[in-house]
């Protein structure tokens, strides 16, 4: 029952990274039917960011986190405006390459610049347990890196619902066309869901190092990407909401299914491609997506 | 002597002269003038296929397009959509005009997107004074109103911006008679009442050039006649062509 109920606080806190990383991919999604395959690596770089600048420059912890999340943010308007935008957005084979492309560069570039040995990352929060549940204990860093993820999704909530940019980006998410024959630049809306998605990436990297069992290094992010598309496509892939449910629930499959069922923890990315591969099958637009409607 | 001339008729909104545009390869717009007046009412007829959609698409920057495209005098021929919009022309393009993901309000709301007044509130309001189930619905996803429904928020949306030229893409597109009767004596009344000028392109020819001042006909992206919408409706080659009569 304490193994059990660990497991449960661990899947959580693994979640809530798929969760937040689920939710910069939704962003992405949601303005341009995209998956950014390099996600995770724009985050795992972000990440180094936030290490060099707290570990080699001094910044205290959090402003160093902040700092690089508008860095990332800043570098992710660049590659939209350099690698993204010159090409037709209807057309998502070439974009996808490109975000492969940009998968494998930023992951080498992080490589030769901080080489591939983990390094210990400063911790964010409280160390130590809030509570003892059924002799399992429920650790401060589960507790806020759920928080993270309910302030993060109600930032971007207020974001998109409240402000004349949420405004544009929904309204170009919903219809290029109209969006522009109402006055909507494009191009610099969609620069604007890139930086966004990159800094709550950036953020999301930050927090899943920041405890004494993690470290960061360039391949933090590479099974985490899977996780984190397989948790977006679970929720539905422009849903905010349904990003959260699904990397939870990704986070509890990978944390109490793969050891009850017995798959050797080596395959427990298998068990995020097995639930991408029904959801895909079962319900395509997730459990709370937009389903795809077309007029005819 | 020009400027004699002009300074007698009411000021040219929409000015365009030898137009030529297309889709990549194809040519669509065979280079054609036309304008379009202060307060008028101006009809586009014409059968699927005769440049109709394209024209309005060229005038908004959607498509590359040579030419002279002048409003007010100034020379749009190479703006870009946003761009056009700013200077004061709104577009309902042909059928989803609407923002479907987003609710009525947020569409009203999206559609004043380059204004920063304070006045954008009380104009929703008129519109849903004018169209009372937009106020009912407000909260609903555009793309769950019908098809008329749609048509009328599309129209509301686009006058939010609060426009000096409002050009409709066949808005009867779709729509029972009965209400496509009721849209186009609604587009009369605004006209009448904001004095907002329009443009609209039309296959239904009766309706149209009820409310028009002046109509053009488009025929494989030349204009083959053009007058007085009175005059129009009476010309035997377009009764025959257009209005099955």
């Amino acid at each position: 029952m304490e193994l059990f109920i660990n497991r449960i606080f661990d899947g959580l806190s693994n979640g809530a990274t798929y969760a937040l990383i689920a939710m910069a991919l939704v962003m992405i999604f949601k303005a341009t039917t995209l998956i950014n395959f390099a996600q995770g690596e724009f985050a795992m770089f972000g990440g180094f960011i936030a290490y060099v600048l707290a570990t080699e420059r001094g910044v205290p912890m959090w402003g160093a986190v902040v700092l690089a999340m508008v860095i990332s943010a800043l570098l992710a308007a660049g590659i939209e405006r350099t690698l993204i935008r010159p090409f037709d957005p209807a057309d998502h084979l070439p974009l996808v390459i490109i975000t492969l492309g940009l998968f494998l560069a930023i992951n080498a570039v992080a490589g030769i610049v901080w080489r591939f040995d983990p390094r210990a990352f400063p911790e964010l929060f409280p160390s130590g347990n809030a509570a003892s549940i059924g002799g399992a204990n429920l650790s401060w860093y589960t507790i806020f890196t759920l928080l993270t993820v309910l302030v993060v999704a109600g930032a971007l909530t207020l974001l998109l619902n409240k402000t004349k940019i949420g405004l544009a980006f929904r309204a170009v998410s919903s219809n290029l066309e109209s969006s522009e024959l109402v006055g909507i630049k494009v191009g610099p809306t969609l620069q604007f869901g890139w930086a966004i998605a990159a800094a709550v990436g950036t953020l999301a990297v930050a927090v899943f190092v920041a405890t004494p069992v993690r470290q960061i290094e360039p391949n933090v992010m590479i099974t985490g990407l899977i996780f984190a598309v397989s948790a977006a496509a679970l929720g539905g892939l422009d849903s905010l909401g349904g990003a959260i449910v699904g990397g939870l629930a990704i986070g509890l499959v990978q944390s109490i299914v793969v050891p009850y069922v017995g798959v050797p923890s080596e395959l427990s990315l298998l068990a995020a491609v097995v639930v991408l591969m029904l959801v895909l099958l079962f319900k395509p637009s997730g459990l709370f997506g937009t389903p795809a409607v077309e007029r005819v | 002597m020009t400027e004699q001339s002009t300074s007698e008729k009411r000021a040219e909104v929409l000015d365009v002269t030898h137009l030529e545009g297309g889709y990549g390869p194809i040519q669509v717009l065979h280079g054609f003038d036309f304008h379009v007046a202060e307060g008028e009412v101006v009809v586009i007829l014409g059968a699927n296929g005769a440049g109709k959609t394209t024209t309005l698409r060229a005038v908004s920057g959607m498509i590359q397009r040579t030419g002279t495209i002048k409003l007010r005098g100034e020379d749009i021929s190479s703006a870009t959509p946003p761009e056009v919009v700013r200077k004061g022309v709104a577009h309902v393009p042909q059928g989803r005009g609407t923002l479907p993901e987003l609710s009525v309000e947020d569409n009203l709301r999206v559609g004043a997107y380059i204004r920063s007044d304070d006045e954008v509130d009380a104009d929703m309001d008129q519109w849903f004074d004018i169209y009372p189930v937009l106020r009912e619905r407000r909260n609903q996803r555009a793309g769950s109103l019908s098809g008329g429904e749609q048509q009328m928020l599309a129209v509301a949306r686009a006058l939010m911006s609060r426009p000096s030229l409002l050009l409709l893409d066949e808005p009867s597109l779709g729509l029972a008679p009965i209400i496509v009767q009721d849209l186009f004596d609604r587009f009369s009344h605004i006209n009448k009442d904001t004095g907002t000028t329009m443009l609209i392109v039309e296959q239904n020819a009766q309706l149209a050039l009820g409310i028009a001042d002046r109509g053009y006909v488009l025929e494989s992206g030349h204009i083959q006649i053009e007058g007085p919408a009175d005059d129009l409706i009476h010309d035997d080659a377009i009764r025959k062509a257009y209005l099955g009569v």
